[in-house]
């Protein structure tokens, strides 16, 4: 076979070209509610791992985040999404549903991280600045820390955005066709590995190039509205 | 206005031991009164003046404020801190807001005003230290004076029986000092009740009714500007008085 032709076998023939674009689309929908659920998930396992008594003890809420984050950092997330797939939510077929609510609670964990040190990074004197006027704790981080910590937590969090689409690659383990499974499937039945492999690695690429790129643009956005 | 009794503060260093930075300290402050609290570094000022507003957490004994123990447990500390404003050494301006709405924040969000009175409010005192063209700009743009006078009026916006001072100008550059001390002199002559720690001993005469000297977590010596200055009693504060006057 030639080139052209082993080409044409990956990506035209049949329409093969339309599966990978929907592969992608269920690839970029999961990292997507993942995404969104891991930062909602992350904020407020951040807030607990930093919520102190008034006179500076340790809560119950931060030991829950904290064995909630020491278990998904210590078991691979392969198994987290089996074990979402076949014992937590096993009445659902709903398999992009699983997968995002797997992905989510996996990525809370990182993205708590990432809050909890954006947080820590806002200078001290702020807390206490609101403190001393009477403000309580709560509205002191609503209002004056929550929105410097975000700031700070933006780019580390365009990262783990980035990772997450690339992680979503082990899905196909929940029988769902994202761009990864796609491309195995199609090589096992044109019986050509190489075309669709690498067809689907550039497909990743150039995505994750371009999340890059509008990364480093917000990022410089903000550096700028700094200087005002 | 203030009573502190015996008041004790320990801190837990990293590796778990405590170390004493207040000793039993007793002292009383009325209405009006403008205290000083010099002392060598480490002595423990910064340390107590923190205590007034339970920012620290004293080890043991009793603070009273008009009367009511606030360190009493179950204290609604915040609607203390309300009446006690406090300026700090590094300004702590909330970053993230303008001038105005530093202003305004607390004094709307605790209901004590409505954004209308808290802004005219807020126009009000900028006048008075002259920073009104600053309304609108973060506090990033602004000078370290600047910032100072800001944090005082932010302060002043929440009408505070009493502010504390944890030196407001240490972190200056000296051509900036004078400017906020205007604003502190002109604040004690509107009669606030004010506990200040610095190292200017020039205010500290000028504007003090009690000069205090705190070593080594001790209360040693308290008196008038004149008599502190002139006859100091104890052989430490004779020692610091000829070393930073
Ligand atoms: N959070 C803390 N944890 C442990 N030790 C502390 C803490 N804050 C202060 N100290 C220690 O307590 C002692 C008194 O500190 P404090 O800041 O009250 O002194 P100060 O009189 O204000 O000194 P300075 O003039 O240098 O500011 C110092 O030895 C300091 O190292
Ligand atoms: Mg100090």
């Amino acid at each position: 076979m030639t080139i052209s032709e082993r080409f044409a076998a990956a990506f035209i023939t049949g329409e093969r070209w339309k599966l990978y674009i929907s592969g992608l689309g269920i690839t970029l929908e999961i990292a997507l509610f993942a995404g969104i659920l891991g930062i909602i998930i992350g904020t407020v396992a951040a807030l607990m791992k930093l919520s102190t008594t008034e006179d500076g003890k340790p809560t119950i809420l931060n030991y829950i985040a904290s064995v909630y984050v020491d278990v998904i950092r210590g078991t691979p997330s392969v198994l987290q999404l089996l074990i979402m797939w076949f014992i937590v939510m096993a009445s659902s077929n709903n398999g992009i549903l699983v997968a995002s609510l797997s992905f989510g609670i996996n990525s809370g964990a990182y993205v708590s991280e990432i809050v909890r040190g954006g947080i820590l990074a806002v200078d001290k004197g702020q807390m206490e600045a609101g403190r001393s006027l009477g403000l309580s704790k709560a509205k002191t981080m609503r209002y004056i820390v929550l929105p410097q910590a975000m700031k700070n937590v933006i780019p580390p969090l365009g990262n783990e955005f980035i990772t997450l689409v690339k992680e979503t690659a082990i899905v196909g383990y929940v029988s769902l066709s994202d761009l990864t499974r796609v491309a195995n499937q199609i090589a096992s039945r044109t019986y050509d590995a190489f075309m669709p492999l690498i067809g689907a690695a550039v497909i990743y690429f150039i995505v994750i190039k371009i999340l890059t790129i509008l990364l480093g643009k917000l990022e410089r956005r903000m550096r700028r509205s700094d200087l005002r | 206005m203030i009573s502190v009794k015996n008041l004790t503060k320990d801190y837990t260093k990293a590796d778990g031991n405590h170390i004493r930075v207040i000793e039993g300290l007793n002292y009383e402050i009325e209405k009006g009164e403008k205290i000083v609290i010099v002392g060598p570094s480490g002595s423990g000022k910064r340390t107590f003046l923190r205590c007034l507003n339970l920012l620290e957490r004293p080890t043991a004994g009793q603070i009273f404020f008009d009367g009511e123990e606030i360190t009493a447990k179950g204290t609604d500390i915040n609607k203390v801190r309300q009446r006690m404003g406090m300026v700090f050494q590094n300004f702590n301006l909330f970053n993230n807001l303008t001038v105005m709405q530093n202003l305004t924040l607390a004094p709307v969000k605790l209901k004590v005003m409505n954004e209308k009175e808290a802004r005219e409010k807020a126009t009000e005192l900028l006048k008075r230290v002259n920073l009104l063209d600053k309304a609108d700009v973060y506090p990033a743009s602004l000078s370290g004076g600047q910032k100072q006078r800001i944090a005082i009026v932010r302060s002043l916006c929440m009408n505070p029986e009493m502010m504390l001072f944890d030196e407001p100008t240490s972190a200056l550059d000296p051509e900036m000092v004078g400017e906020v001390l205007d604003v502190m002199k002109q604040l004690a002559e509107d009669g606030m009740t004010m506990v200040v720690v610095t190292h200017e001993m020039g205010f500290a005469r000028e504007v003090a009714t009690k000069v205090l000297f705190m070593d080594e977590g001790i209360l040693l010596e308290e008196n008038t500007p004149e008599e502190f200055f002139e006859h100091p009693k104890t052989k430490r504060l004779q020692d610091f008085l000829s070393k930073v006057l």
